[in-house]
């Protein structure tokens, strides 16, 4: 038994850390270590980046333009870009639709939509959750109704993120009411643009309209959206939700997060002449949370392990989803911790470029409670982590 | 023993209550917050006559009676109404430091008008380098002749854009960190060379950070003998850890009781979500928290109340503190869980309350401060 990567393996590794050293640019960097957002067209650039590459897409099938990696290779890229904040593109096009376009979509969609997925010339977002269905997504009732070459798609969709950048969305639509929940859902491209379609942001408690609930009023959607057979969506729908929880454990993020802490504990006063670098409790916080993110790494190694000889993915990478996303929150609990009154001023603002607010407090402090309150969402998206003990339970223990 | 409430806390109680239902639902509170002063002037005079304004003071100095246990019982039904009045600032710290240190003249020249809802107060206290230490106080205080220069930072400065005087604590003499040499001094916020950097906080609550360049005042802004403060300053600061606590509290059972509510009307998978067992063990959890946090609260009062040493008193509001910082994240953060994404929106109650909870936790020393004084003092 070993954990140790291949002398190939780290040649690639290396390639990586030198790609990202020369392209990742300077300005986004400096950004992100600010933690200022990037916009849409930096996004789109650093994708772009990426897709001359060759390296946008290491999950797709090389006929499509994937990288064709093996998963310790992939799992690499992921690691080397988290270490140095390079963000993962944005995943509603390249991870989450594409994958079921490939799998279900005909041969003219695959030609009509991929394409643009991979060179960032389209942005995509997600149409699955309404207010009465989030964890039970199976009772969704956005409906489609044929009428000739269209379906007319009515109702709501929310937590729908960035929709005010998207040009696409995918959605699941309700096409039959007469059979059993999951039996009567579609999956279907609707142009974002289409008539019919209103945006409303929902302002989340750090401030941030960051998702929008959609409304879809007598909506036309050319028959030729529909992505594979009709009402059979939830199918594809659950292969998505697969993907959706791949990556999510966020180790390498975990790590440079853990480091930002050290350095900010040590230029905290602790109120009685030392740092905080120097108390007790908080260095035992920081002893937990690397043990914590140790055993999440090798958790994660062992996934890829079996991955590599062959395994798919199973109901494990509930784990990951898990422990990521709330070691994550509670790496949140230590930046407040370490900020305190420095973290009271509501600023939603110093996200934003060009912000020339004042800070009080070392490092990111006057962000310390708006990531706090921002993450909470990670144990309630993708699958919240009741439905993931759910998987747990039922998957792996039979229960 | 006897928990029960005595029948002026009940109409202290009544009386809050009754003006949230009337007066004081979600969206005034939310509109009150967007406005430049972030309180209700309206409101505050309203306060001054319902006598919410008396409690923390002696009868002696015209007020209430001074009972740590009816401070309790106000703050606590301030956190379920997200109240945002300088209740804290300007009658717990501002009239509780005057009323601890001034003579008889400046008593009597303040005190009222605090409690007729005249004036409005602000405390400069905590600095940068201090953490949630009240004596670690680096700002300066010289004397000048028959003038007091001062010059320093404060950091969270509540109430400091709306009130007309602040108080500020400085170092005559000694270390950095020395109990002696810490004088308070009553400051116009007017005066040359303060200024004042106001801004809304996470919670929807009026702050600041205040500079003190050069800020000459006359030696009688000193309230209390030269360099003597420490004492009367620890007392105000165990008092307003106690009131945080308390509105804590309210706030922490609020959340409670609408996630249980929430539970039984939200329906997923054919039922409401309130007839899973593994959310029925949870929020007997968080109703098990607040019942701890409630108990810890109560004590704490009641020793602040007796003759009991400061040690013990230190002791009694550090336990509560530490124990409801950590209520606040177990209850809290299950709330905001429970409730799904509909709670980490700006739309529903429950967030302003998960806001308000989380600034009580740092407000005054968190759970890991508190629990380490603690240590320190047994």
């Amino acid at each position: 038994m070993n954990a140790d990567f291949t002398a190939d393996d780290i040649a690639f590794q290396v390639e990586v850390k030198e790609f990202l050293e020369k392209e990742f640019p300077n300005a986004y960097r400096k950004k992100i270590d600010a933690r200022q957002r990037l916009t849409k067209d930096e996004i789109v650039d650093w994708q772009k980046i990426l897709f001359r590459k060759g390296w946008v897409a290491p999950n797709w099938p090389k006929e499509y333009g994937g990288t064709g990696w093996s998963a310790t290779q992939k799992y690499i890229f992921s690691t080397e870009m988290g270490l140095v904040g390079a963000p993962e593109p944005v995943p509603f096009g390249m991870t989450m639709v594409a994958p079921v376009i490939m799998a279900y979509g005909t041969d003219e969609q695959k030609k009509r939509f991929l394409p643009d997925i991979l060179e960032s010339n389209v942005w995509w977002c997600q149409g699955y959750s309404e207010p009465n269905s989030g964890s039970d997504l199976a009772s969704l009732k956005t409906s489609a109704v044929r009428d000739g070459d269209h379906y007319v798609v009515n109702g709501s969709k929310t937590w729908n993120t960035y929709g005010q950048h998207a040009d696409w969305i995918f959605c699941l639509v309700r096409t039959d009411n007469t059979v059993k929940k999951q039996e009567g859902i579609s999956f279907l491209l609707i142009n974002m643009k289409s008539p019919g379609i209103t945006l409303k942001p929902i302002v989340l408690l750090d401030g941030h309209p960051e998702v929008n609930e959609v409304f879809f009023d007598e909506v036309r959607v050319p028959v030729d959206n529909l992505i594979g057979e009709e009402n059979k969506g939830w199918t594809y729908a659950k292969v998505l939700l697969t993907h959706e929880r791949t990556n999510i454990a966020g180790v390498p993020r975990g790590k440079r997060r853990l480091g930002s802490l050290k350095r900010q504990a040590a230029e905290t006063d602790d109120g009685f002449g030392g740092t905080m670098a120097d108390n007790p409790n908080f260095k035992r916080k920081l002893a937990e949370a690397e043990i914590e993110l140790l055993a999440l790494e090798y958790s994660e190694l062992r996934t890829l392990a079996a991955l590599t000889v062959g395994k798919a993915p199973g109901p494990e990478s509930s784990i990951l989803k898990i422990v990521g996303t709330e070691l994550a929150q509670s790496m949140d609990e230590m930046l407040v911790e370490l900020a305190g009154y420095g973290c009271l001023p509501f600023l939603p603002e110093q996200y934003e470029e060009g912000f020339d607010g004042e800070i009080f407090g070392p490092g990111n402090s006057a962000s310390a409670a708006l990531t706090y309150f921002n993450n909470r969402k990670l144990s309630i998206f993708g699958g919240s982590n009741e439905i993931q003990r759910n998987i747990i339970s039922k998957a792996v223990l039979g229960l | 023993m006897d928990f029960s409430q005595t029948e002026e806390q009940q109409m202290l109680q009544e009386s809050v209550q009754q003006f949230v239902r009337k007066s004081y639902d979600f969206d005034t509170r939310n509109s009150i917050v967007s406005t430049e002063e972030g309180y209700s002037a309206e409101f505050w005079k309203l306060f001054a006559e319902l006598g919410w304004l008396t409690v923390p003071f002696s009868e002696a100095d015209g007020g209430f009676g001074d009972s740590a246990v009816d401070l309790t019982v106000l703050m606590d039904e301030f956190g379920k109404a997200l109240l945002v009045e300088p209740y804290l600032a300007t009658v717990v710290l501002g009239g509780g430091l005057i009323a601890a240190l001034a003579d008889e003249k400046i008593k009597r020249e303040f005190l009222p008008q605090i409690m007729s809802g005249d004036l409005q107060l602000s405390l400069a206290s905590a600095e940068h380098g201090g953490r949630y230490n009240p004596l670690r106080v680096a700002t300066t205080a010289q004397t000048d002749g028959d003038k007091i220069i001062l010059d320093g930072v404060k950091t969270a400065v509540l109430n400091g854009i709306n009130a007309s005087y602040v108080l500020v604590t400085a170092r005559e003499s000694g270390e950095v960190s020395a109990e002696d040499g810490i004088s308070v001094f009553l400051v116009p916020t007017k005066s040359a060379g303060v200024s004042i950097h106001g801004f809304t906080t996470i919670d929807g609550r009026s702050s600041s950070e205040v500079k003190l360049e050069a800020v000459s005042v006359d030696a009688s802004a000193r309230l209390g003998l030269s360099g003597k403060a420490a004492e009367a300053l620890v007392l105000v600061n165990e008092k307003a850890t106690l009131a945080c606590a308390a509105e804590a509290l309210g706030a922490l059972e609020s959340m409670l009781h609408k996630t249980v509510e929430y539970s039984k009307t939200r329906k997923q998978f054919g039922t409401s979500i309130g007839t899973f067992q593994a959310l029925q063990h949870r929020m007997a959890d968080m109703f098990i928290q607040c019942q701890l946090a409630r108990s810890i609260v109560i004590r704490a009062a009641m020793k602040i109340d007796s003759s009991e040493s400061t040690v013990e008193k230190a002791k009694a509001v550090s336990a509560a503190k530490s124990r409801i910082g950590y209520a606040i994240k177990a209850v809290g953060q299950e709330a905001i869980q429970i409730h799904g994404g509909i709670a980490m929106t700006e739309e529903l109650d429950v967030g302003h309350l998960f806001r308000r909870v989380t600034a009580l936790d740092i407000m005054f020393g968190d759970a890991d401060y508190h629990t380490e004084r603690y240590a320190s003092l047994l």
